[in-house]
């Protein structure tokens, strides 16, 4: 039941990561799907994958994606 | 021409919706998945090995071949990295030459940068050593161990700590965890086993059979974690600065 | 429907797999492709954990050896193999950022149809 409620939070986090038109907002919610993926893979059992997810997905990839957009700009037109 | 691009996904969809038909529940116990080789593992991996983590035997012991072919696309990523925001004037990447800039960012950053660093490398330092009891082992570590040097890099500025922690081409290091792994793997070979057979290690370290494992996947999971420390840290510093570092930002 | 309904968990992972899929074809942005390509490798990277799950099992770290039951301890080999999958992903990511950043430097645009535009003008 937990999962279903949290897979269909992440499916509107995806969704929602996609269509805001302010790219800072979309990689910070991508890191908050990449969280919600780490809760899912730990009560799945998986506990060194989550590990691994936590540090790596919502740790280096979304300072890794505000670094590039901080050269590269935040507007988008879609 | 969106239009196509929808009506794609959507047949992608229910065609990949027909395929559950035939999928196991999760979480049956008769699944395939669950019958062939791992009962082998979660059966054999303490007797053998005398590490009670599965993942951490399984990872690089039973499979420490492709461990050792994923290290390197990270280390090939990461000089992909350099070389795309390669400048093509004849650049000397000498850090030490750069300008100290002693104003950062934000002073709570800085103080709290202070503070946390310490804790973030022990517990770095921990994870790996560990990897064998908890959840945990090289990656993890590694990872933990860049986002240390990242915070230090936010908080004071990307000079400062390439001064720090790139001085004399210490980046070299990275080749160095690599050629760690390898070099158990032709160790081994050396001494008449197989590539990567930990079993060739207990002559030269003394011990009895199951301990040569464990002391083998401690050296390589040693190994990963400098690799991916150091690329980790140097894709952060390429991006951030796009290469140029003469006028200073994040 | 039954069978729907046990198996709902599979279907919602493909739906993750077909919007990220849908994101990196259709979307003008690079970087919204980018976002694409990570959304798609998490679900990946769920569809096949859920495959080493068993119901009442414990995490799979074994404390002694004798006479273990294997129906007590969740399957590790599909761990494993996600653990090489999730770093390959953040390193393909950031060799993505790369490019992105010199398709900004030589065009200063992220746009799709502006690029294209800017190239053919060439």
């Amino acid at each position: 039941m937990l999962e279903f409620i949290i897979l269909l939070i992440l499916v509107i986090f995806a969704f929602l990561s996609l269509n805001v038109k302010n790219l800072f907002t979309a990689s910070i919610i991508l890191g908050a799907y990449s969280f919600l993926t780490c809760v899912l893979l730990s009560k799945m059992l998986a506990v060194d994958v989550a590990f691994t997810e936590a540090c790596v997905g919502s740790g280096v990839s979304t300072v890794l994606m505000v670094a590039t957009l901080c050269k590269v700009g935040f507007k988008t037109k879609d | 021409m969106k239009i196509y691009y929808k009506l794609v996904a959507i047949l992608l969809l229910f065609f990949l919706i027909s395929l559950t038909f035939d999928f196991p529940v999760t979480g049956d116990l008769t699944s395939p998945a669950n019958l062939n080789v791992s009962p082998y593992y979660l059966e054999n991996s303490v007797k053998q090995t005398h590490i009670p983590n599965v993942v951490t035997t399984v990872l690089a012991d039973y499979r420490g071949f492709d461990t050792l072919f994923e290290t390197s696309v990270i280390l090939t990523a990461g000089i992909a990295l350099i070389l795309i925001l390669f400048k093509s004037k004849r650049q000397k990447y000498s850090f030490s030459n750069l300008p100290r800039t002693t104003k950062g960012t934000d002073l709570v950053c800085q103080n709290s940068c202070k503070l946390a660093m310490p804790l973030m490398q022990l517990f770095a330092l921990y994870v790996i050593a560990h990897g064998h009891y908890s959840p945990g082992g090289g990656f993890q570590g590694g990872v933990i161990l860049a986002a240390s040097f990242i915070f230090y890099a936010i908080s004071f500025g990307v000079p400062n700590a390439l001064n720090r922690f790139f001085k004399n081409k210490r980046q070299m290091l990275a080749y160095l965890g690599v050629l760690i792994y390898a070099g158990v793997g032709a160790l081994c070979v050396i001494l008449k086993k197989k590539f990567l057979e930990y079993v060739a290690l207990k002559d030269i370290l003394r011990v009895s059979d199951e301990m040569a494992h464990s002391y083998g996947v401690l050296f390589v999971e040693i190994g990963v974690a400098l690799t991916i420390s150091i690329i980790m840290f140097a894709c952060y510093v390429f991006l951030a600065t796009g290469n140029s570092f003469d006028d200073e930002n994040l | 429907m039954d069978i729907f309904i046990s198996k709902i968990n599979y279907v919602l992972y493909f739906v993750l797999f077909t919007l990220g899929f849908y994101a990196m074809m259709a979307k003008n942005n690079f970087f919204k492709k980018i976002i694409g390509m990570s959304i798609f490798q998490a679900s990946v990277i769920l569809f096949y954990v859920s495959m080493g799950y068993k119901k009442g099992a414990n995490i799979p770290i074994v404390p002694e050896s004798h006479n273990v039951d294997v129906n007590l301890f969740a399957n590790p080999l599909p761990h494993v193999l996600m653990l090489t999958a999730i770093v390959v992903g953040v390193s393909t990511l950031a060799v993505a950022l790369s490019l992105l950043q010199k398709i900004h430097k030589e065009y200063r645009t992220i746009e799709e149809d502006e690029v294209l535009n800017l190239m053919e003008e060439e």
